[in-house]
């Protein structure tokens, strides 16, 4: 299992790279530090200045790859690529715009993320998997059909409008709970009841038809005839041999999101106010932050391929036939 | 000699959407030349459901085409004028329609078939004192002389007739169908060999509900007024085309993308497979949105550092939306190419393709001939799958500030504008009312005919 890991790893590394690459060629390749300068500083009324300046205060005023005035292996180093771009493999990500260290930041907006996104991802998949199951038991009846057809509509509403409904709602018409923001300890229930309720009810039309189709397929197999033929009632079926052996697919789509819930929800947490690394991300790409955004962006990957990794072993939990080979 | 006319404009994003939908018409008459996947569309056709959803998206594309139809019309002349000179603004067909909604501003928010603004404003009184009241609209309800007494009656009114017109169009509707599809009996029963019933239900429906629409909106802002007081009907009637074309000029680029290195990456397996997946895998394994957030940045300083290269304001805000396009296509290939990829890899183990190969057809032959048809259920299905969850990107997209220009009309930029105003107190609702409304019919619509497409593509057929 081990050689397992390392190889994957290996494998890992390459990826990171052309994450990394690809990046700076966005960022760096199709416009150059200078035409950004110009946007920042507004396009119209611009000095070479103030562009050298702007430049010079985050760092952008050294060659894209080679430096060939700088000394001995400086020639490599002191440039934007290796600022920029290869520090971040040692999770250095330098300061924002407005001067502060950017990894010092994510550390401290985690923790408001996970909270929101922790509950809603448990409670969601609780929620669709036990929905799903349901409409599976009562399979071709009219609860099926429209519990089907609610999904359907349910997907087709835009997340914005879950989320300004259930604010308006709740917060505004009834008042239970504040109307966004965010705060520890034992005040925070009543600021993440309402974003995580929203954030499942948004998700629940695609993933209950999603795990629908995956217990359907698996129903009609023969070890499930076998089971009822032997009298095993339809729950247990459901429950000890549809359920389990669905487990593949359904890990296969749950756990590459896990490590991603680090990087929160932008659009939850931006209507609501909280602190985390989705409104981070969301104040970035508004004021135009790119070292943030680069840096989210190789977090972002980073985190994915561990859900790879993490996918891969979970298999193994779930499934004696699967062996690390 | 002056010619008053106009002159016709072709926006980039008009003409990838025409060159589209001529594609469209290719694609279509091909299928129905080859048996099988004339079998499949048939099926679709057979499905109440199916044929409903297509003729709702057929009504949201009329939209769609006139609102892409732009030209210049030409400025009155001046005298000792030689040649026309035209506008600088660019409309369309639509905007032409709709002309009234477009040219008929109030000064701020009103409520939906209001005659009266939202808020209070001085107005001054015959006798010269001034008093803090409702003024009357400019434009909503001028036709009434009494205001309070004609309003409701005046509605109804309008209702009746825009229905009665309804009516006329669907039985009109209904004749022409039972003749085409032989008796109008078969047709009321629902016995037509496709559910042409349900369309004609459907359309039915449409007509009603358009014909009270129009007439209604001859004297009134049916969705009410926006912020600075533009008809909001006529707003959310603009925002479907720019639904329309992020949804389906993202294909242009996601369907080659994925199409081609599908192909290659499973036909030839080795080296080839290897650096195909490896892009992929980069690729998938940026969070969406981020790096479409960081493409469409870079995007901005490019389109700011280069005002030169576009004339209007028109040209701009639509260079943006094509490229908005097209980097949803560039970071969207990766799923379809992964399901093309495994496909390829099942049917060059086929005989009928190893025997092409011992009989030496040239391998882009067998590619064209033999894999790429065989192909072709698989990338319908992803193609009409795709198109819902492009339309609530866009919304998404739009809000984050990451979407389409802020000054384009679109279902997220209305949104994003409506989202403040739910704090005023009374509460503007009705711009999010009808983006939702529309946004849901079209979306819903498309759902559904992606689900029907899907069980009817589907060689496993659930």
């Amino acid at each position: 299992m081990w050689a397992y890991l390392v190889r994957r790893l290996l494998y890992a590394l390459p990826i990171l790279i052309g994450v990394n690459l690809i990046t700076f060629a966005l960022f760096f390749v199709v416009n150059t530090p200078d035409d950004v300068a110009r946007m920042q500083l507004g396009v119209k009324r611009v000095t070479p200045d103030a562009i050298e300046r702007w430049k010079a205060e985050r760092g952008y005023d050294k060659p894209l790859f080679f430096n060939a005035q700088a000394e001995g292996g400086e020639k490599l180093t002191d440039t934007i690529f290796f600022d920029k771009s290869v520090r971040m493999f040692a999770l250095d990500f330098g300061a924002a715009d407005d001067g502060r260290n950017i990894s010092r930041e994510i550390r401290q907006r985690m923790g408001p993320s996970l909270a929101i996104a922790v509950p809603t991802f448990v409670l969601g998949l609780f929620v669709t998997v036990s929905f799903a199951l349901m409409l599976v038991f009562f399979r071709a009846t009219a609860l099926d059909f429209w519990g089907v057809v609610a999904c359907v509509a349910m997907m087709s509403i835009s997340s914005l409008f879950y989320i300004i409904g259930g604010q308006w709602l709740i917060s505004k018409v009834w008042h239970l709970v504040p109307i966004s923001g965010y705060d520890g300890g034992l005040d925070a229930p009543r600021f993440l009841a309402l974003p995580v309720i929203l954030g499942v009810l948004a998700g629940v039309g695609s993933s209950t038809r999603w795990y629908r189709t995956i217990f359907l397929e698996e129903i009609s197999r023969d070890y499930v005839r076998t089971a009822r033929a032997k009298g095993v009632s339809e729950l247990v079926v459901l429950f000890r041999h549809v359920l389990k052996n669905a487990m593949i697919p359904i890990l296969t789509g749950v756990v590459v999101v896990i490590p991603l819930l680090f990087m929160g929800s932008l659009i939850i947490e931006s209507f609501f106010g909280i602190p985390g690394l989705g409104s981070y991300t969301i104040d970035a790409i508004q004021s135009q932050d790119f070292s943030v955004v680069r840096a989210m962006v190789f977090i972002g990957s980073v985190l994915y391929i561990i859900g790879l990794m993490l996918t891969d072993l979970s298999y193994t939990l779930v499934d004696p036939r699967v062996r690390f080979e | 000699m002056i010619e008053h006319g106009f002159q016709p404009v072709v926006l980039w994003t008009d003409a990838c959407f025409f060159a589209l939908f001529v594609a469209g018409i290719i694609g279509g008459v091909h299928a129905y030349r080859s048996p099988h996947l004339r079998r499949s569309w048939r099926r679709v056709g057979e499905r109440p459901v199916g044929m409903a959803a297509l003729v709702i998206l057929v009504a949201f594309l009329v939209i769609g085409v006139l609102d892409s139809l732009h030209f210049r019309a030409a400025l009155p002349p001046a005298v000792g004028q030689t040649e026309a000179i035209y506008a600088t603004e660019v409309n369309s067909v639509l905007d032409m329609l709709m002309q009234r909604q477009r040219s008929n501003v109030e000064r701020t928010y009103s409520a939906p078939l209001a005659t009266h603004a939202y808020v209070k404003e001085t107005v001054e009184l015959p006798g010269g004192e001034q008093r803090r009241d409702f003024p009357r609209l400019k434009h909503g309800g001028a036709h009434l002389d009494d205001p309070v007494d004609d309003h409701a009656s005046d509605i109804v009114a309008r209702l009746v007739r825009g229905a009665a017109a309804g009516v006329v169009v669907s039985v009109a509707m209904g004749l022409l169908l039972g003749v085409l599809t032989g008796g109008l009996k078969q047709l009321i029963r629902g016995q037509t060999p496709l559910a042409w019933r349900a369309a004609w239900v459907t359309a039915s429906i449409i007509a009603l509900c358009a014909g009270m629409l129009v007439s209604l909106a001859q004297g009134y802002h049916i969705f009410g007024t926006d912020k600075v007081g533009q008809d909001v009907f006529y707003l959310t009637l603009k925002s479907v085309r720019t639904a329309l074309m992020i949804g389906t000029l993202t294909t242009l680029v996601t369907l080659p993308l994925a199409i081609a290195l599908g192909i290659l990456a499973g036909y030839f397996g080795g080296w080839v497979d290897d650096a195909i997946q490896y892009l992929y895998t980069v690729l998938n394994s940026i969070p969406g949105v981020l790096l479409i957030a960081a493409a469409v940045l870079m995007m901005q300083v490019f389109i700011e550092n280069h005002p030169e290269w576009f004339a209007t304001a028109a040209e701009r805000s639509d260079a943006r939306l094509l490229a908005l396009c097209i980097i949803l296509g560039v970071t969207s290939w990766t799923g379809l190419c992964r399901l093309l990829r495994g496909e390829t890899l099942k049917l060059r183990e086929l005989e009928y393709v190893q025997a092409a190969r011992a009989f030496g057809v040239p391998t882009v032959r067998i590619l064209l001939r033999h894999v790429l048809p065989n192909l072709m259920h698989i990338v319908i299905i992803a193609l009409v799958m795709d198109f819902s969850g492009l339309v609530l990107a866009e919304a998404v997209l739009s809000y984050v500030g990451i979407g389409v220009d802020p000054t384009m009309a679109s279902f997220g930029t209305l949104i994003n504008a409506a989202r403040m105003e739910l704090a005023r107190d009374p509460m503007v609702w009705w711009s999010l009312v009808s983006a939702f409304v529309f946004m849901f019919v079209l979306v819903l619509a498309a759902n559904l005919l992606a689900d029907v497409v899907r069980d009817a593509f589907d060689p496993r057929g659930v």
